[in-house]
Protein backbone atom coordinates (compact mmCIF):
# COMPACT_ATOMS: atom_id res chain seq x y z
CA UNK A 1 0.00 0.00 0.00
CA UNK A 2 1.08 3.57 -0.64
CA UNK A 3 1.83 5.88 2.26
CA UNK A 4 -1.56 7.52 2.61
CA UNK A 5 -2.46 8.31 6.19
CA UNK A 6 -5.94 6.77 5.90
CA UNK A 7 -7.80 4.30 3.78
CA UNK A 8 -10.76 6.66 3.64
CA UNK A 9 -11.53 10.20 4.66
CA UNK A 10 -15.18 11.10 4.99
CA UNK A 11 -16.13 14.76 4.84
CA UNK A 12 -19.22 15.53 6.86
CA UNK A 13 -20.76 14.07 9.99
CA UNK A 14 -24.32 13.71 8.87
CA UNK A 15 -26.28 10.54 8.60
CA UNK A 16 -24.49 9.37 5.42
CA UNK A 17 -21.02 10.25 6.66
CA UNK A 18 -21.35 8.61 10.06
CA UNK A 19 -22.88 5.44 8.60
CA UNK A 20 -20.10 5.18 5.99
CA UNK A 21 -17.51 5.66 8.75
CA UNK A 22 -19.18 3.02 10.91
CA UNK A 23 -19.31 0.42 8.13
CA UNK A 24 -15.72 0.97 6.98
CA UNK A 25 -14.28 1.01 10.51
CA UNK A 26 -16.16 -2.17 11.30
CA UNK A 27 -14.33 -3.84 8.43
CA UNK A 28 -11.01 -2.75 9.85
CA UNK A 29 -10.36 0.18 7.55
CA UNK A 30 -8.43 3.21 8.76
CA UNK A 31 -11.10 5.89 8.63
CA UNK A 32 -11.12 9.59 9.41
CA UNK A 33 -14.38 11.53 9.52
CA UNK A 34 -14.07 15.32 9.50
CA UNK A 35 -16.99 17.45 10.66
CA UNK A 36 -16.99 21.26 10.46
CA UNK A 37 -19.38 21.76 13.38
CA UNK A 38 -18.53 21.07 16.99
CA UNK A 39 -19.98 17.55 16.85
CA UNK A 40 -21.59 15.32 14.21
CA UNK A 41 -25.16 16.57 13.85
CA UNK A 42 -24.49 20.13 14.97
CA UNK A 43 -25.13 21.53 11.46
CA UNK A 44 -27.88 19.15 10.52
CA UNK A 45 -31.62 19.43 10.39
CA UNK A 46 -34.51 17.32 9.20
CA UNK A 47 -38.29 17.70 9.10
CA UNK A 48 -38.25 14.95 10.05
CA UNK A 49 -38.89 11.39 9.86
CA UNK A 50 -36.53 8.50 9.33
CA UNK A 51 -37.87 5.47 7.47
CA UNK A 52 -36.00 2.81 9.37
CA UNK A 53 -35.49 0.06 6.78
CA UNK A 54 -32.02 1.00 5.52
CA UNK A 55 -30.50 1.60 8.96
CA UNK A 56 -32.30 -1.48 10.29
CA UNK A 57 -30.39 -3.54 7.75
CA UNK A 58 -27.07 -2.16 9.02
CA UNK A 59 -27.85 -2.00 12.74
CA UNK A 60 -30.74 -4.38 13.44
CA UNK A 61 -32.91 -3.17 16.30
CA UNK A 62 -31.21 0.24 16.36
CA UNK A 63 -34.37 1.98 17.54
CA UNK A 64 -34.08 0.25 20.92
CA UNK A 65 -30.86 2.07 21.60
CA UNK A 66 -30.77 5.16 19.39
CA UNK A 67 -32.13 8.54 20.48
CA UNK A 68 -35.19 8.34 18.25
CA UNK A 69 -38.20 10.44 19.20
CA UNK A 70 -41.45 8.61 18.45
CA UNK A 71 -42.50 5.68 16.31
CA UNK A 72 -44.94 7.05 13.74
CA UNK A 73 -48.18 5.07 13.77
CA UNK A 74 -50.53 7.80 12.65
CA UNK A 75 -50.41 9.58 9.30
CA UNK A 76 -52.38 12.68 8.48
CA UNK A 77 -52.54 14.51 5.18
CA UNK A 78 -54.30 17.85 4.86
CA UNK A 79 -55.37 20.24 2.17
CA UNK A 80 -55.24 23.66 3.74
CA UNK A 81 -56.57 27.10 2.92
CA UNK A 82 -55.95 30.21 4.96
CA UNK A 83 -58.83 29.50 7.33
CA UNK A 84 -59.61 25.79 6.93
CA UNK A 85 -58.04 22.35 6.74
CA UNK A 86 -59.45 19.16 5.20
CA UNK A 87 -57.64 16.03 6.17
CA UNK A 88 -57.21 12.31 6.01
CA UNK A 89 -56.31 10.47 9.21
CA UNK A 90 -54.81 7.00 9.09
CA UNK A 91 -53.92 5.06 12.22
CA UNK A 92 -52.53 1.58 11.96
CA UNK A 93 -50.32 -0.63 14.05
CA UNK A 94 -49.05 -1.92 10.73
CA UNK A 95 -47.15 1.33 10.32
CA UNK A 96 -45.04 0.33 13.30
CA UNK A 97 -43.87 -3.15 12.33
CA UNK A 98 -40.11 -3.53 12.61
CA UNK A 99 -38.42 -3.12 9.24
CA UNK A 100 -41.24 -1.02 7.82
CA UNK A 101 -41.52 1.42 10.71
CA UNK A 102 -40.55 5.07 10.76
CA UNK A 103 -39.45 7.42 13.52
CA UNK A 104 -39.47 11.11 14.16
CA UNK A 105 -35.89 12.15 14.86
CA UNK A 106 -33.90 15.22 15.82
CA UNK A 107 -30.59 15.27 14.07
CA UNK A 108 -28.32 16.84 16.66
CA UNK A 109 -28.75 13.95 19.12
CA UNK A 110 -29.31 11.30 16.46
CA UNK A 111 -26.23 12.01 14.34
CA UNK A 112 -24.13 12.39 17.46
CA UNK A 113 -25.19 8.90 18.46
CA UNK A 114 -24.32 7.55 15.01
CA UNK A 115 -20.94 9.26 15.34
CA UNK A 116 -20.39 7.47 18.65
CA UNK A 117 -21.26 4.16 16.99
CA UNK A 118 -18.68 4.87 14.29
CA UNK A 119 -16.09 5.77 16.92
CA UNK A 120 -16.69 2.60 18.90
CA UNK A 121 -16.27 0.66 15.66
CA UNK A 122 -12.83 2.25 15.38
CA UNK A 123 -13.36 5.34 13.22
CA UNK A 124 -11.49 8.55 14.01
CA UNK A 125 -13.74 11.57 14.22
CA UNK A 126 -12.42 15.10 14.22
CA UNK A 127 -14.93 17.91 14.76
CA UNK A 128 -14.57 21.65 14.34
CA UNK A 129 -12.50 21.43 11.15
CA UNK A 130 -13.83 22.64 7.82
CA UNK A 131 -12.36 20.90 4.79
CA UNK A 132 -11.70 23.61 2.20
CA UNK A 133 -10.21 21.64 -0.65
CA UNK A 134 -9.32 18.23 -1.94
CA UNK A 135 -5.81 17.10 -2.78
CA UNK A 136 -5.80 16.15 -6.46
CA UNK A 137 -2.76 14.53 -8.10
CA UNK A 138 -3.02 13.87 -11.85
CA UNK A 139 -6.80 13.80 -11.64
CA UNK A 140 -6.84 11.41 -8.69
CA UNK A 141 -8.24 12.67 -5.38
CA UNK A 142 -5.79 11.76 -2.65
CA UNK A 143 -6.92 13.52 0.48
CA UNK A 144 -8.19 16.77 1.94
CA UNK A 145 -6.92 20.25 2.72
CA UNK A 146 -8.03 22.08 5.87
CA UNK A 147 -6.21 25.29 6.71
CA UNK A 148 -2.48 24.53 6.76
CA UNK A 149 -3.04 20.81 6.97
CA UNK A 150 -3.08 18.23 4.23
CA UNK A 151 -4.26 14.76 5.13
CA UNK A 152 -3.93 11.95 2.62
CA UNK A 153 -6.23 9.01 1.97
CA UNK A 154 -6.80 6.47 -0.76
CA UNK A 155 -10.39 7.59 -1.16
CA UNK A 156 -12.47 10.56 -0.04
CA UNK A 157 -16.21 10.20 0.51
CA UNK A 158 -18.03 13.51 0.19
CA UNK A 159 -20.86 13.46 2.70
CA UNK A 160 -20.78 17.21 3.04
CA UNK A 161 -24.43 17.84 2.41
CA UNK A 162 -26.66 19.55 -0.05
CA UNK A 163 -24.24 22.44 -0.60
CA UNK A 164 -21.29 20.10 -1.28
CA UNK A 165 -18.86 22.82 -2.29
CA UNK A 166 -16.15 20.19 -2.68
CA UNK A 167 -18.06 18.23 -5.32
CA UNK A 168 -18.39 21.46 -7.26
CA UNK A 169 -14.76 22.42 -6.84
CA UNK A 170 -13.61 19.21 -8.48
CA UNK A 171 -16.21 19.48 -11.23
CA UNK A 172 -18.43 16.56 -10.25
CA UNK A 173 -21.50 18.68 -10.46
CA UNK A 174 -22.95 21.95 -11.63
CA UNK A 175 -24.78 24.23 -9.24
CA UNK A 176 -28.27 22.90 -8.52
CA UNK A 177 -31.04 25.01 -10.07
CA UNK A 178 -33.76 26.86 -8.12
CA UNK A 179 -36.54 24.66 -9.56
CA UNK A 180 -34.72 21.58 -8.20
CA UNK A 181 -34.38 23.01 -4.72
CA UNK A 182 -36.72 23.87 -1.90
CA UNK A 183 -35.99 25.72 1.28
CA UNK A 184 -37.21 24.15 4.48
CA UNK A 185 -37.75 26.11 7.66
CA UNK A 186 -38.64 24.51 10.96
CA UNK A 187 -39.70 25.53 14.42
CA UNK A 188 -39.16 23.20 17.34
CA UNK A 189 -41.85 23.62 19.98
CA UNK A 190 -41.45 22.08 23.41
CA UNK A 191 -44.48 20.47 25.10
CA UNK A 192 -44.82 17.83 27.82
CA UNK A 193 -45.10 14.28 26.49
CA UNK A 194 -48.53 13.79 28.07
CA UNK A 195 -49.90 16.89 26.31
CA UNK A 196 -48.58 15.69 22.95
CA UNK A 197 -50.12 12.26 23.51
CA UNK A 198 -53.48 13.81 24.41
CA UNK A 199 -53.57 16.28 21.54
CA UNK A 200 -52.52 13.82 18.88
CA UNK A 201 -54.20 10.73 20.29
CA UNK A 202 -51.08 8.64 20.50
CA UNK A 203 -49.84 6.17 23.08
CA UNK A 204 -46.45 6.22 24.81
CA UNK A 205 -43.57 6.44 22.39
CA UNK A 206 -45.88 6.51 19.39
CA UNK A 207 -46.48 9.58 17.30
CA UNK A 208 -48.07 11.33 14.37
CA UNK A 209 -46.82 12.72 11.08
CA UNK A 210 -48.86 15.40 9.30
CA UNK A 211 -48.36 16.81 5.81
CA UNK A 212 -50.14 19.89 4.53
CA UNK A 213 -50.66 21.14 0.98
CA UNK A 214 -51.97 24.58 0.14
CA UNK A 215 -51.70 27.70 2.24
CA UNK A 216 -48.54 26.77 4.23
CA UNK A 217 -46.44 27.38 1.10
CA UNK A 218 -48.67 30.31 0.10
CA UNK A 219 -50.54 28.20 -2.47
CA UNK A 220 -47.34 27.54 -4.37
CA UNK A 221 -45.16 24.46 -4.81
CA UNK A 222 -44.26 23.19 -1.37
CA UNK A 223 -46.10 22.33 1.80
CA UNK A 224 -46.17 22.20 5.55
CA UNK A 225 -45.24 19.41 7.93
CA UNK A 226 -45.69 18.49 11.56
CA UNK A 227 -43.99 15.65 13.42
CA UNK A 228 -44.48 14.76 17.05
CA UNK A 229 -41.27 14.16 18.97
CA UNK A 230 -40.98 12.85 22.54
CA UNK A 231 -41.36 16.24 24.18
CA UNK A 232 -41.58 18.59 21.27
CA UNK A 233 -43.25 19.22 17.95
CA UNK A 234 -41.37 19.85 14.72
CA UNK A 235 -43.41 22.25 12.63
CA UNK A 236 -42.21 23.52 9.30
CA UNK A 237 -42.73 24.75 5.79
CA UNK A 238 -41.00 23.76 2.56
CA UNK A 239 -41.11 26.04 -0.49
CA UNK A 240 -39.59 25.51 -3.92
CA UNK A 241 -37.10 28.25 -4.76
CA UNK A 242 -38.28 28.85 -8.31
CA UNK A 243 -41.88 29.38 -7.23
CA UNK A 244 -41.77 32.03 -4.53
CA UNK A 245 -44.10 35.02 -4.65
CA UNK A 246 -44.36 38.05 -2.41
CA UNK A 247 -44.75 36.32 0.93
CA UNK A 248 -41.44 35.66 2.67
CA UNK A 249 -40.50 32.18 3.82
CA UNK A 250 -40.30 33.23 7.51
CA UNK A 251 -43.78 34.76 7.13
CA UNK A 252 -45.08 31.47 5.69
CA UNK A 253 -43.72 29.76 8.79
CA UNK A 254 -45.34 32.31 11.09
CA UNK A 255 -48.71 32.11 9.33
CA UNK A 256 -48.60 28.33 9.40
CA UNK A 257 -48.10 28.12 13.16
CA UNK A 258 -50.80 30.76 13.65
CA UNK A 259 -53.25 28.88 11.41
CA UNK A 260 -56.51 28.29 13.32
CA UNK A 261 -56.20 24.52 12.75
CA UNK A 262 -52.56 24.42 13.92
CA UNK A 263 -52.34 26.99 16.71
CA UNK A 264 -54.40 24.94 19.22
CA UNK A 265 -51.97 22.04 18.79
CA UNK A 266 -49.15 24.31 19.92
CA UNK A 267 -50.97 26.07 22.72
CA UNK A 268 -48.67 26.62 25.69
CA UNK A 269 -45.62 25.38 23.79
CA UNK A 270 -42.22 27.06 23.99
CA UNK A 271 -40.11 27.71 20.92
CA UNK A 272 -36.73 26.03 21.41
CA UNK A 273 -35.07 26.30 18.01
CA UNK A 274 -35.51 27.83 14.57
CA UNK A 275 -33.71 26.09 11.73
CA UNK A 276 -33.39 26.12 7.97
CA UNK A 277 -32.13 23.75 5.30
CA UNK A 278 -32.24 23.12 1.57
CA UNK A 279 -34.10 20.10 0.23
CA UNK A 280 -33.07 18.53 -3.08
CA UNK A 281 -36.42 17.95 -4.77
CA UNK A 282 -35.47 17.57 -8.42
CA UNK A 283 -35.23 13.79 -8.15
CA UNK A 284 -33.23 11.59 -10.49
CA UNK A 285 -32.71 14.31 -13.08
CA UNK A 286 -30.73 16.45 -10.66
CA UNK A 287 -28.33 13.72 -9.61
CA UNK A 288 -24.69 14.64 -10.21
CA UNK A 289 -21.85 12.35 -11.10
CA UNK A 290 -21.36 10.28 -7.94
CA UNK A 291 -18.01 8.63 -8.70
CA UNK A 292 -14.67 10.20 -9.60
CA UNK A 293 -11.06 9.12 -9.29
CA UNK A 294 -10.56 8.53 -5.59
CA UNK A 295 -13.85 10.16 -4.66
CA UNK A 296 -17.56 9.44 -4.21
CA UNK A 297 -20.56 11.59 -3.31
CA UNK A 298 -23.27 10.29 -0.96
CA UNK A 299 -26.50 11.54 0.65
CA UNK A 300 -27.95 15.00 0.07
CA UNK A 301 -24.90 16.04 -1.95
CA UNK A 302 -25.89 13.44 -4.52
CA UNK A 303 -29.44 14.86 -4.64
CA UNK A 304 -30.88 11.72 -3.07
CA UNK A 305 -34.35 12.71 -1.95
CA UNK A 306 -37.92 12.01 -2.96
CA UNK A 307 -40.84 14.19 -1.92
CA UNK A 308 -44.18 12.64 -2.78
CA UNK A 309 -46.18 15.03 -0.67
CA UNK A 310 -47.47 12.33 1.66
CA UNK A 311 -44.00 10.87 2.22
CA UNK A 312 -40.66 12.61 2.18
CA UNK A 313 -37.61 10.43 1.99
CA UNK A 314 -33.99 11.48 2.20
CA UNK A 315 -32.31 9.98 5.22
CA UNK A 316 -33.09 6.38 4.24
CA UNK A 317 -31.46 7.12 0.86
CA UNK A 318 -28.48 8.75 2.56
CA UNK A 319 -27.93 5.65 4.71
CA UNK A 320 -28.27 3.25 1.78
CA UNK A 321 -25.94 5.34 -0.40
CA UNK A 322 -23.37 5.30 2.41
CA UNK A 323 -23.65 1.54 2.57
CA UNK A 324 -23.18 1.20 -1.19
CA UNK A 325 -20.18 3.53 -1.12
CA UNK A 326 -18.61 1.67 1.82
CA UNK A 327 -18.98 -1.65 0.03
CA UNK A 328 -17.38 -0.15 -3.06
CA UNK A 329 -14.43 1.07 -0.99
CA UNK A 330 -13.90 -2.44 0.37
CA UNK A 331 -13.92 -3.82 -3.19
CA UNK A 332 -11.52 -1.13 -4.35
CA UNK A 333 -9.16 -1.91 -1.51
CA UNK A 334 -9.20 -5.57 -2.36
CA UNK A 335 -8.37 -4.80 -5.98
CA UNK A 336 -5.99 -2.03 -5.00
CA UNK A 337 -7.71 0.29 -7.47
CA UNK A 338 -9.23 3.54 -6.24
CA UNK A 339 -9.65 5.11 -9.67
CA UNK A 340 -13.17 5.91 -10.89
CA UNK A 341 -13.15 2.53 -12.64
CA UNK A 342 -12.10 0.83 -9.41
CA UNK A 343 -14.98 2.52 -7.54
CA UNK A 344 -17.63 1.68 -10.15
CA UNK A 345 -19.24 -0.84 -7.83
CA UNK A 346 -20.75 2.12 -5.97
CA UNK A 347 -22.95 2.66 -9.02
CA UNK A 348 -23.65 -1.06 -9.27
CA UNK A 349 -24.69 -1.40 -5.63
CA UNK A 350 -26.87 1.68 -5.95
CA UNK A 351 -28.60 0.08 -8.96
CA UNK A 352 -29.08 -3.17 -7.03
CA UNK A 353 -30.43 -1.46 -3.91
CA UNK A 354 -33.71 0.47 -3.78
CA UNK A 355 -31.92 3.80 -4.19
CA UNK A 356 -31.56 4.23 -7.94
CA UNK A 357 -34.64 2.16 -8.85
CA UNK A 358 -36.79 4.38 -6.59
CA UNK A 359 -35.16 7.58 -7.82
CA UNK A 360 -35.91 6.46 -11.38
CA UNK A 361 -39.45 5.30 -10.63
CA UNK A 362 -40.41 8.75 -9.35
CA UNK A 363 -38.35 10.59 -11.94
CA UNK A 364 -41.34 12.36 -13.50
CA UNK A 365 -43.01 13.32 -10.23
CA UNK A 366 -41.12 16.60 -9.64
CA UNK A 367 -42.00 17.66 -13.21
CA UNK A 368 -45.64 16.77 -12.57
CA UNK A 369 -45.72 19.02 -9.49
CA UNK A 370 -44.07 21.87 -11.37
CA UNK A 371 -46.57 21.53 -14.19
CA UNK A 372 -49.65 21.22 -11.96
CA UNK A 373 -49.84 24.31 -9.73
CA UNK A 374 -53.53 23.53 -9.03
CA UNK A 375 -52.41 20.97 -6.42
CA UNK A 376 -51.19 23.76 -4.17
CA UNK A 377 -53.96 26.26 -4.70
CA UNK A 378 -57.17 25.30 -6.52
CA UNK A 379 -57.50 21.76 -5.13
CA UNK A 380 -57.17 22.66 -1.44
CA UNK A 381 -59.76 25.41 -2.02
CA UNK A 382 -62.06 22.98 -3.80
CA UNK A 383 -61.79 20.40 -1.02
CA UNK A 384 -62.52 22.98 1.66
CA UNK A 385 -65.46 24.47 -0.27
CA UNK A 386 -67.01 21.05 -0.89
CA UNK A 387 -66.67 20.01 2.75
CA UNK A 388 -68.05 23.35 3.87
CA UNK A 389 -71.14 22.80 1.74
CA UNK A 390 -71.46 19.28 3.09
CA UNK A 391 -71.22 20.10 6.77
CA UNK A 392 -72.74 23.58 7.04
CA UNK A 393 -76.48 23.56 7.85
CA UNK A 394 -77.87 27.05 7.58
CA UNK A 395 -81.62 26.48 7.51
CA UNK A 396 -81.95 27.28 3.81
CA UNK A 397 -83.75 24.63 1.72
CA UNK A 398 -81.32 21.76 1.16
CA UNK A 399 -80.11 20.69 -2.27
CA UNK A 400 -78.99 17.24 -3.40
CA UNK A 401 -75.33 16.63 -2.57
CA UNK A 402 -74.37 16.26 -6.21
CA UNK A 403 -75.81 19.68 -7.00
CA UNK A 404 -73.84 21.17 -4.12
CA UNK A 405 -70.59 19.62 -5.23
CA UNK A 406 -70.65 20.21 -8.96
CA UNK A 407 -70.12 23.99 -8.94
CA UNK A 408 -66.87 23.45 -7.03
CA UNK A 409 -65.69 20.82 -9.45
CA UNK A 410 -66.65 23.03 -12.38
CA UNK A 411 -64.47 25.84 -11.05
CA UNK A 412 -61.49 23.70 -11.87
CA UNK A 413 -63.10 21.83 -14.73
CA UNK A 414 -63.88 18.14 -14.86
CA UNK A 415 -61.44 17.62 -17.67
CA UNK A 416 -58.61 19.24 -15.70
CA UNK A 417 -59.41 17.04 -12.72
CA UNK A 418 -59.27 13.89 -14.78
CA UNK A 419 -56.12 15.02 -16.55
CA UNK A 420 -54.28 15.94 -13.35
CA UNK A 421 -55.40 12.74 -11.64
CA UNK A 422 -54.26 10.61 -14.53
CA UNK A 423 -50.95 12.43 -14.98
CA UNK A 424 -50.29 12.27 -11.24
CA UNK A 425 -51.06 8.58 -10.93
CA UNK A 426 -48.70 7.79 -13.77
CA UNK A 427 -45.79 9.48 -12.00
CA UNK A 428 -46.12 7.67 -8.70
CA UNK B 1 -61.81 35.31 9.40
CA UNK B 2 -58.19 35.28 8.54
CA UNK B 3 -56.08 35.30 11.66
CA UNK B 4 -53.24 33.67 9.77
CA UNK B 5 -51.91 36.62 7.84
CA UNK B 6 -52.40 39.16 10.57
CA UNK B 7 -49.16 38.84 12.53
CA UNK B 8 -45.93 40.04 10.99
CA UNK B 9 -43.14 37.64 11.69
CA UNK B 10 -40.26 38.64 13.94
CA UNK B 11 -37.49 36.35 12.72
CA UNK B 12 -34.82 37.99 14.85
CA UNK B 13 -36.68 36.99 18.00
CA UNK B 14 -36.72 33.38 16.80
CA UNK B 15 -33.05 33.43 15.83
CA UNK B 16 -32.16 34.74 19.27
CA UNK B 17 -33.22 31.38 20.72
CA UNK B 18 -30.63 29.57 18.59
CA UNK B 19 -27.05 28.91 19.56
CA UNK B 20 -24.59 30.78 17.33
CA UNK B 21 -20.81 31.04 17.47
CA UNK B 22 -20.40 34.13 15.32
CA UNK B 23 -17.03 34.49 13.60
CA UNK B 24 -16.52 38.23 14.09
CA UNK B 25 -13.31 38.28 12.07
CA UNK B 26 -14.48 36.52 8.98
CA UNK B 27 -17.74 36.98 7.09
CA UNK B 28 -18.60 33.72 5.35
CA UNK B 29 -21.05 35.46 2.99
CA UNK B 30 -20.14 38.70 1.26
CA UNK B 31 -22.31 40.73 -1.12
CA UNK B 32 -20.92 42.40 -4.19
CA UNK B 33 -20.45 46.18 -4.15
CA UNK B 34 -23.27 47.06 -6.52
CA UNK B 35 -26.24 44.95 -5.67
CA UNK B 36 -28.94 44.45 -8.29
CA UNK B 37 -32.07 45.08 -6.22
CA UNK B 38 -34.17 42.66 -8.25
CA UNK B 39 -31.81 39.90 -7.24
CA UNK B 40 -31.63 41.12 -3.66
CA UNK B 41 -35.42 41.05 -3.36
CA UNK B 42 -35.38 37.31 -4.16
CA UNK B 43 -33.27 36.80 -1.04
CA UNK B 44 -35.50 39.04 1.06
CA UNK B 45 -38.31 36.59 0.27
CA UNK B 46 -36.45 33.28 0.35
CA UNK B 47 -33.90 33.49 3.17
CA UNK B 48 -35.38 31.52 6.09
CA UNK B 49 -33.37 33.62 8.54
CA UNK B 50 -34.57 36.87 7.02
CA UNK B 51 -31.06 38.31 7.13
CA UNK B 52 -31.34 40.06 3.75
CA UNK B 53 -33.08 43.26 4.83
CA UNK B 54 -33.49 46.92 3.92
CA UNK B 55 -32.69 49.69 6.34
CA UNK B 56 -34.91 52.71 7.00
CA UNK B 57 -33.64 54.41 3.84
CA UNK B 58 -34.47 51.40 1.73
CA UNK B 59 -30.81 50.43 1.35
CA UNK B 60 -29.29 46.97 1.54
CA UNK B 61 -28.82 45.85 5.14
CA UNK B 62 -27.20 42.47 5.54
CA UNK B 63 -25.63 40.74 8.52
CA UNK B 64 -24.34 37.17 8.25
CA UNK B 65 -24.56 36.63 12.03
CA UNK B 66 -27.99 34.95 12.00
CA UNK B 67 -27.23 32.75 8.99
CA UNK B 68 -28.57 29.19 9.18
CA UNK B 69 -26.06 28.07 6.51
CA UNK B 70 -28.77 26.56 4.34
CA UNK B 71 -27.43 27.79 0.98
CA UNK B 72 -30.69 29.23 -0.36
CA UNK B 73 -28.99 32.53 -1.28
CA UNK B 74 -26.20 30.67 -3.03
CA UNK B 75 -28.66 28.75 -5.21
CA UNK B 76 -30.68 31.86 -6.07
CA UNK B 77 -27.98 34.53 -6.34
CA UNK B 78 -24.59 32.83 -6.09
CA UNK B 79 -23.70 33.96 -9.58
CA UNK B 80 -25.26 37.42 -9.42
CA UNK B 81 -24.93 39.41 -6.22
CA UNK B 82 -22.84 37.24 -3.90
CA UNK B 83 -19.11 37.91 -3.95
CA UNK B 84 -18.49 35.00 -1.57
CA UNK B 85 -20.38 32.09 -0.06
CA UNK B 86 -18.42 29.70 2.09
CA UNK B 87 -19.13 27.66 5.16
CA UNK B 88 -18.12 29.45 8.34
CA UNK B 89 -14.71 28.36 9.58
CA UNK B 90 -14.68 25.18 11.67
CA UNK B 91 -16.57 25.48 15.01
CA UNK B 92 -18.24 28.76 13.95
CA UNK B 93 -21.78 29.50 12.87
CA UNK B 94 -25.09 28.03 13.93
CA UNK B 95 -25.07 25.03 16.25
CA UNK B 96 -28.26 23.02 16.34
CA UNK B 97 -29.11 21.51 19.69
CA UNK B 98 -32.16 19.74 18.28
CA UNK B 99 -31.98 19.87 14.48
Amino acid sequence: MADEAFDAIIVGGGIAGTVAAYLLAKEGMEVLLIERGNFPGSKNMTGGRLYSHSLEKIMPGFAEEAPIERKITRERVYMMTEDSAAGLDFYSGRLGVQGQDSYSVLRAPFDQWLGEKAESAGANIVSGICVENLIVNDGQVGGVVAGEDEITARVVILADGINSLLAQKIGMREEFKPHQMAVGVKELWELPASVIEDRFGCSDNEGTACMFAGSPSDGRIGGGFLYTNKESISLGVVATLSDLGEKTVPQMMEDFHNHPAVAPLLKGATLKEYSGHLVPEGGFDMMPRIIGNGVMVVGDGAGLCINLGYAIRGMDFAIASAECAAKAVLDAKQNDDFSAAGLQNYQKYMEESFVLPDMKLYRQFPHFLEGTPRIFDAYPKMAVDMLTDMFVMDGKPARPLMKKMMPHVKKIGIWNLIKDGWKGMKTI
Amino acid sequence: MNTAASEKVNVDAKLSINKFYVDEENAHIVLKEDVDMNEYRKLMVACPAGIYKLNKNGEVFFDYAGCLECGTCRILCGKTILAKWEFPRGTFGVEYRYG
